[in-house]
């Protein structure tokens, strides 16, 4: 039992990693209809950034301080140059863009940082909780609770953001009907503009979090691929739907992993999540929480 | 008609339009000109270019030539934003409403552009952004009573029959307090009795608001009974315009409708 808890918790930490990646393409979607496949390269441009501040001798505030500059300014000028001029675009010419967009910032970073693999130290000690082990005889990373903690502090405040303010229900009308929001007077490479903006900070957190983890390298980029299963399952225009999507796969790969994996020779964590969202497509298209698809015939 | 408002200066005076899409001429050299606090008809046989008409007024199209004086104030071209800014809210024929979201949120977001809080503290939903967002909800709520929508309030809109989105869509053009509203086709695919209702509310925010109205309608009998005045538009021109009764005996708008013995 104890063991069991123990792989669900981690699980479950994990999960809200994937959550917060996940975040940052449910924000696009949502307000653009883009399906960003740069949001990978995103977060690695972050992760790189800050490590190579902080190695060139800054503090580890400031270089977080500038990275966030750096990524607002990436996302203001990712939306003025690639996006504007693709305005009313179909839905594929702007995803080819993304793509586009992903090889021009992994490159950029690569090119001001290199391509080595670095370490970030945010400072937090990878380390069993002690009164938990003592109390209940259960392992669970100190890290990893204050890197969820963290994560879901700020997937809460962008729920909130979206669901009650003047910002949050433009985003969503220009998601829905760009011609209608432009009637109505919503700027929209305004709204834009600040996804963008929000986008590229949310990769900065990834970015820190997953760096600190695994290494700040190109694998990083990777990670995002993880937040394709959450997002089918929580479907792509849910903020909460990407949170509770996160945890089911952090909590499912790994407990398959464990339980199911030595049954088939192991190694299952890697493709477990795709399947199990394959499935899902079965059943439910939308997502546990996408906007239902309604149509009048 | 009501007696009790009174029909002002021109507002909106549209000279010389032309647009073209490629060579198809959409539009040919139409002018006319909207008063202030007045309803003013656009009618036509399918394809006269009426819709293009309301898209050049607030900007959806760009005309290749004319002028357009909204206020006084000269332009070659509209834009959509600023258009909106300067108090032109309109329906479009296929209703361009948000589906996914409630009918509430649907007409809250036509309160956007009187929303002045900052952004900061609209991030963290604080202070002056929460008491905002209560006095344009009030307002919003006012204009819900005022379209008789209580009961569908928290409906997403995808979800309403048709007529119930048309008035929907009323309601977020007119959440955005305009000086002039362009209503396409508002009485589309409507029962009389709904038809009867979307005439009230029409001839109500006319009187009671005060509000300038520019609308395409293909009801004849609507048109007649509401509008102060008619322009008629056939192939991209402008074939007549005057009173309801002048454009009524108007031989020309007779052929039009009717079609001409050859």
């Amino acid at each position: 039992m104890q063991f069991f808890l123990e792989v669900l918790i981690g699980g479950l930490l994990s999960g809200i990693m994937y959550s917060l990646v996940a975040l940052g393409f449910v924000l696009i979607y949502k307000a653009s209809g883009v399906f960003n496949f740069a949001q990978g390269a995103m977060v690695y441009f972050a992760a790189l950034t800050t490590v190579g501040l902080v190695d060139s001798g800054m503090s580890l505030w400031l270089a977080i301080l500038l990275t966030m500059v750096a990524m607002v300014v990436l996302g203001l000028l990712t939306e003025k140059i690639v996006l504007r001029p693709l305005v009313a675009q179909h839905e594929i010419t702007l995803f080819m863009a993304t793509i586009g967009l992903t090889f021009f910032v992994e490159g950029l970073a690569q090119a001001i940082w290199g391509a080595n693999v670095r370490a970030l130290d945010l400072g937090i000690e990878d380390v069993p909780l002690e009164w938990l082990l003592e109390s209940a005889n259960i392992a669970v990373s100190q890290f990893d609770l204050i890197a969820s903690g963290i994560a879901a502090t700020l997937v809460i405040l962008l729920a909130i953001f979206f669901s009650k303010t003047k910002i949050g229900r433009a985003l969503r009308a220009v998601a829905d009907d760009h011609q209608a929001a432009l009637s109505i007077g919503i700027p929209l490479q305004h709204i834009w503009a600040i996804v963008w903006a929000v986008a590229g900070f949310v990769a900065l957190v990834a970015g820190l979090l997953w760096g600190a983890r695994n290494g700040v390298q190109f694998a990083l980029t990777f990670v995002a691929l993880k937040a394709l299963p959450v997002l089918i399952l929580g479907g792509f225009t849910s903020v909460p739907g990407a949170i509770l999507g996160g945890l089911i796969i952090g909590a499912s790969e790994k407990l398959a992993e464990v339980y199911i994996g030595p049954h088939v020779g192991g190694g299952i964590e890697g493709w477990f999540p795709y399947v199990l969202a394959l499935l899902f497509l079965l059943v439910r298209p939308e997502g546990l929480f996408g906007e239902k698809i309604i149509r009048r015939i | 008609m009501s007696e009790g408002r009174q029909i002002g200066e021109v507002i909106l005076d549209l000279k010389n339009i032309s647009l073209r899409f490629g060579g198809v001429k959409a539009l040919t050299d139409i002018s006319f000109d909207v008063r202030e606090h007045e309803i003013r008809a656009i009618i036509g046989p399918n394809g006269a270019g009426k819709s293009s008409m309301l898209n050049v007024i607030n900007g959806v199209y760009r005309p290749q030539e004319g002028d357009i004086v909204f206020r006084g104030k000269h332009h070659r071209d509209m834009d959509t934003y600023a258009a909106a800014k300067a108090g032109i809210a309109r329906t479009f024929q296929n209703i361009a409403l948000f589906k996914g979201m409630t009918v509430l949120d649907n007409i809250m977001t036509g309160r956007n552009l009187k929303m002045k809080s900052n952004f900061l503290l609209d991030a963290i939903y604080w202070g002056p952004a929460q008491r905002e967002e209560i006095a344009h909800r009030r307002k919003v709520e006012e204009i819900i009573d005022f379209l008789e929508i209580q009961h569908i309030r928290k409906t997403p809109v995808g979800r309403l029959p048709y007529g119930l989105q048309k008035r929907v869509e009323l309601g977020r053009a007119l959440a955005a307090e305009p000086s002039i509203l362009l209503l396409d086709e508002p009485m589309a695919g409507m029962n009389v009795e709904e038809k009867q209702d979307m005439c009230r509310f029409v001839l109500d925010v006319n009187d009671q608001l005060g509000t300038t109205i520019v609308l395409i309608e293909h009801d004849m009998g609507v048109v007649m009974d509401i509008s102060d005045r008619v322009v008629v538009l056939d192939y991209g021109k402008k074939i007549a315009d005057g009173t309801p009764d002048e454009v009524r005996n108007n031989q020309d708008v007779i052929d039009a409708y009717l079609g001409v013995a050859h």
